[in-house]
């Protein structure tokens, strides 16, 4: 009955989806209140009826409800319940209804939180939104439907993949659906921009929240998937250049040049048709990730035609939504205009190369991943474009923006001069330099040396903004100090999430320092790896609820006092009749320690030790970059006493 | 210089497969260059890893065959045109440059490019069109230049 109750829910979610968008646009076509009104309501209503089916699809996951054939595929009664909850967006159809609800919820916000705004665009962009969710809402109702039945109900599921029964992998997808989802409002907000004809500093300083906070979640969301694979798919590394990783990558990469061209339309009323572009662009490469990799059609051209149904329904949805607001892009784009004019160098010259350099590596990232199928489409040639494309390709470009971002943040706007901001920031160059000699004389290696001297460049150099802002030891330190409260929260913002890259691309050269080692060692013998010894104390058996385990007992000792125990592990699925490492890490802050198990020879247990220093930073880094972004949207600023909007600025729609 | 970066970051985010320890070469020079050239080649049988990260039997035996032929003496070169040789194209994980990847390769140049190009046209067309003179300044010309 449950099921019954969920799938009704959904269709009854497409019906009010559609409500919604109808009633808001064309209420805000006639300029009538009631009909946007009911917009607003359908879009509450719209959220509980796409909740009230991805309730009912928790609760058959829960209750082991195997008459429902995406239970019986991705779950057994013997799964841990938190893999019961979060195994229902582990597969297609789950993580599409998880979508859906995400993308509704965006709606009610609008609906919620948007009364500030004017009541026209408010109900466009809550039109908008119904009208994407009313497509996917179909696609989920017609092709990907979760709640459908089995008969005969079998005894019990097929179980999850066990490398997803993981709680890094259980927040991993909602956090990055949150973020791509959360693109569809600056999405929205652009297209009801074309749709009037106008865009103004209150638009960017409407748009920017949606943006940050999505970044925010995007980044955290990517990160959360990087630190899994780190620890759970036991390669010691953390980036594979994989095209699932590239899908989540590029609408990143967008949505931070969105998040900085947005500045400029807030500040100067400049880079506004770019600006919605950006924002078209970035909520298309978050539908693109989210359905062509669900898809498979990234992988091969074979995999698509296996489920044509499937696929062409999506390509036709991504061909509308990003077809249909690309050519209103070209025919209501003119009519928005700029003003703001600006010399190249200066703050916007600045944000402007920020986003010529970011868009370049979402370019090549983009060619890279999809350049496997247009080979095979255009020259039938098989042939693969891995990581040593992407490291040689993208570094070269994201260098540079690394270096000119200190530089950046501390240009004035409208016209500056570049010799006097860099002589302003001698004392984050005098420490980057130290850095770089330290290490350069202590490893005797150049490029780790030139790496750090980045790093530090960019972490101390962030803060170079808030230190010319308070005129530090040029006026009394009293003076100082009460200018420093009197900060917007926006340039604390902006310092932390730059010093956080700051300290990812530390993580990331102090990765290029790792050591390891491969040993097959008996119990009782030690290895010594980093100042370390590392030594096999034994080995034993274990069981959970679903697998059975093999567990090595490392114990980790630096100068004769033992620093930690690790236990790595192999285990055994029996239902997916799959095996999977645990490694097992500790973390001292500056490094980590990180060991796997491998098989068993003659006695001797084959062990990889992997001392990797700095590896840590990379995800605090990241965490940083996310705080950053929601201490930026808690600036005060974007809530109130946004700019009034200019009456006579509207381009009547032709 | 930038080859060199380029190599060394390249070797940064190193994945390893568990193997035998017996499999690696006991020349740490030649291993590390082993490893290098396998991180260079994709295992056929997995979904997007290289040779040295793969568990896969068949990446276990290309590499052994690297080490082999790096221990034989072979230069980089002679190991990836024999993979290629074997298992085509597919098997590099950065194409090698011809006329089908020569849209890849310049695809960072492209995109720069195009950037560049629209900044210059953007401000070319912002360049606000010179102020019509008025009537008084047209007379105050003629009177200066005398005609």
């Amino acid at each position: 009955m449950i099921p019954e109750l969920g799938h009704f829910a959904l269709a009854l979610a497409v019906a009010l989806a559609l409500a919604q968008s109808l009633c808001a646009l064309l209420g805000a076509a006639r300029a009538d209140a009631r009909w946007m009104a009911s917009g607003a309501a359908l879009a509450y209503g719209h959220t509980i009826a796409v909740g009230s089916a991805f309730a009912a699809l928790i609760w058959s996951a829960v209750t082991d409800d195997f008459s429902v054939q995406n239970v019986v595929e991705n779950s057994h009664s013997l799964k841990p319940l938190l893999y019961k909850i979060t195994g229902v967006w582990g597969n297609h159809e789950g993580s599409i209804v998880l979508w859906c609800l995400m993308l509704a919820l965006c709606g009610a916000a609008v609906a919620g939180f948007g009364r500030s705004l004017p009541s026209i665009l408010r109900a466009r962009v809550i039109g908008i939104l119904g009208l994407n969710a009313a497509g996917f809402l179909l696609f989920t109702l017609l092709t990907s439907n979760p709640l459908l039945r089995v008969w005969p109900t079998p005894l019990d599921g097929r179980d999850m993949n066990p490398l997803l029964q993981d709680p890094g992998l259980a927040f991993h997808p909602p956090l990055l659906y949150a973020g791509y989802v959360g693109f569809a409002v600056p999405f929205a907000f652009a297209v009801a921009a074309l749709i009037e004809g106008c865009v103004d500093a209150a638009w960017g300083r409407w748009v920017r929240p949606w943006a940050l906070a999505s970044w925010s979640l995007l980044t955290g969301g990517i990160a959360l998937g990087s630190w899994w694979a780190y620890y759970e798919l036991g390669w010691g590394g953390y980036w594979f250049w994989d095209p699932v990783e590239n899908a989540s990558l590029l609408p990143w990469l967008t949505g931070t040049a969105l998040l900085h061209s947005a500045i400029v339309v807030e500040k100067r009323e400049a880079l506004k048709t770019w600006t919605v572009l950006l924002a078209i662009a970035t909520f298309s490469l978050s539908l693109s990730g989210t359905f062509l990799v669900r898809s498979g059609i990234l992988n091969s051209v074979h995999s698509f035609a296996s489920d044509p149904t499937r696929g062409i329904f999506i390509l036709v949805l991504l061909l509308a939504v990003i077809g249909g607001s690309l050519i209103l892009f070209a025919w209501r784009a003119p009519a928005l205009g700029s003003t703001g004019l600006f010399a190249p160098v200066s703050r916007e010259g600045a944000l402007v190369l920020n986003n010529i350099f970011i868009c370049s590596i979402a370019v090549v990232v983009f060619t890279g991943t999809l350049y496997p199928l247009f080979a095979e489409l255009v020259f039938g040639a098989k042939l693969s474009v891995g990581a040593p494309f992407f490291n040689a390709t993208v570094l070269p470009l994201a260098a540079p923006v690394l270096l000119a971002m200190v530089v950046g943040q501390i240009l004035p706007w409208k016209r500056a001069a570049l010799g006097p901001a860099l002589l302003r920031l001698w004392w984050a160059a005098l420490i980057a330099a130290a850095v770089g000699l330290s290490v350069a004389l202590g490893l005797r290696a150049l490029l780790p040396a030139l790496g750090f001297a980045g790093a530090a460049w960019l972490i101390f150099g962030s803060f170079g903004e808030i230190i010319e802002r308070i005129r530090l030891f040029r006026i009394p330190l009293a003076t100082s100090c009460a200018r420093l409260k009197g900060l917007p929260l926006a340039v604390w913002a902006a310092t932390i999430a730059h010093a956080g890259m700051g300290i990812t691309v530390a993580g990331i050269v102090g990765m290029s320092l790792a050591r390891e080692k491969i040993v097959a060692i008996s119990p009782g013998e030690a290895v010594t790896l980093a100042a370390y010894d590392w030594r096999l104390d034994g080995l034993r058996d274990g069981a959970g609820s679903n697998f059975r385990e093999r567990i090595a007992d490392i114990s980790v000792w630096r100068d004769g006092a033992l620093v930690v125990r690790l236990t790595p592990a192999r285990r055994s699925f029996t239902t997916q009749r799959m095996e999977t490492t645990e490694t097992s890490i500790h973390t001292t802050g500056f490094a980590d320690l990180y060991s796997v198990l491998g098989e068993e020879r003659d006695g001797k247990a084959i062990l990889r030790l992997h001392y990797n220093f700095l590896a840590p930073w990379i995800w605090i880094g990241a965490l940083i970059m996310s705080l950053g972004g929601f201490l930026s949207v808690a600036d005060r600023r974007l809530r109130v006493g946004a700019p009034a909007r200019r009456p006579a600025q509207s381009v009547p729609a032709a | 210089m930038i080859r060199l970066l380029v190599l060394w970051l390249t070797l940064t985010a190193s994945a390893f497969a568990v193997s035998n320890p017996a499999e690696l070469l006991p020349d740490p020079a030649q291993e590390y260059r082993a490893r290098a050239l396998g991180q260079r080649l994709r295992c056929l049988v997995c979904q997007n890893n290289s040779v040295e990260e793969s568990e896969a039997d068949f990446a276990r035996d290309l590499r052994r065959v690297i080490r082999e032929r790096v221990k034989a003496g072979e230069d980089d070169a002679q190991v990836i045109t024999w993979m290629t040789a074997r298992y085509g194209d597919f098997v590099r994980l950065s194409p090698a440059f011809s006329a089908q990847t020569v849209l890849l390769w310049a695809s960072p140049f492209l995109a720069l490019l195009a950037g560049g190009a629209a900044v210059v046209l953007a401000r070319r067309r912002q360049m606000p069109p010179p102020v019509p003179l008025t009537d008084v300044e047209r007379e105050a010309v003629r009177k200066l230049s005398g005609s």
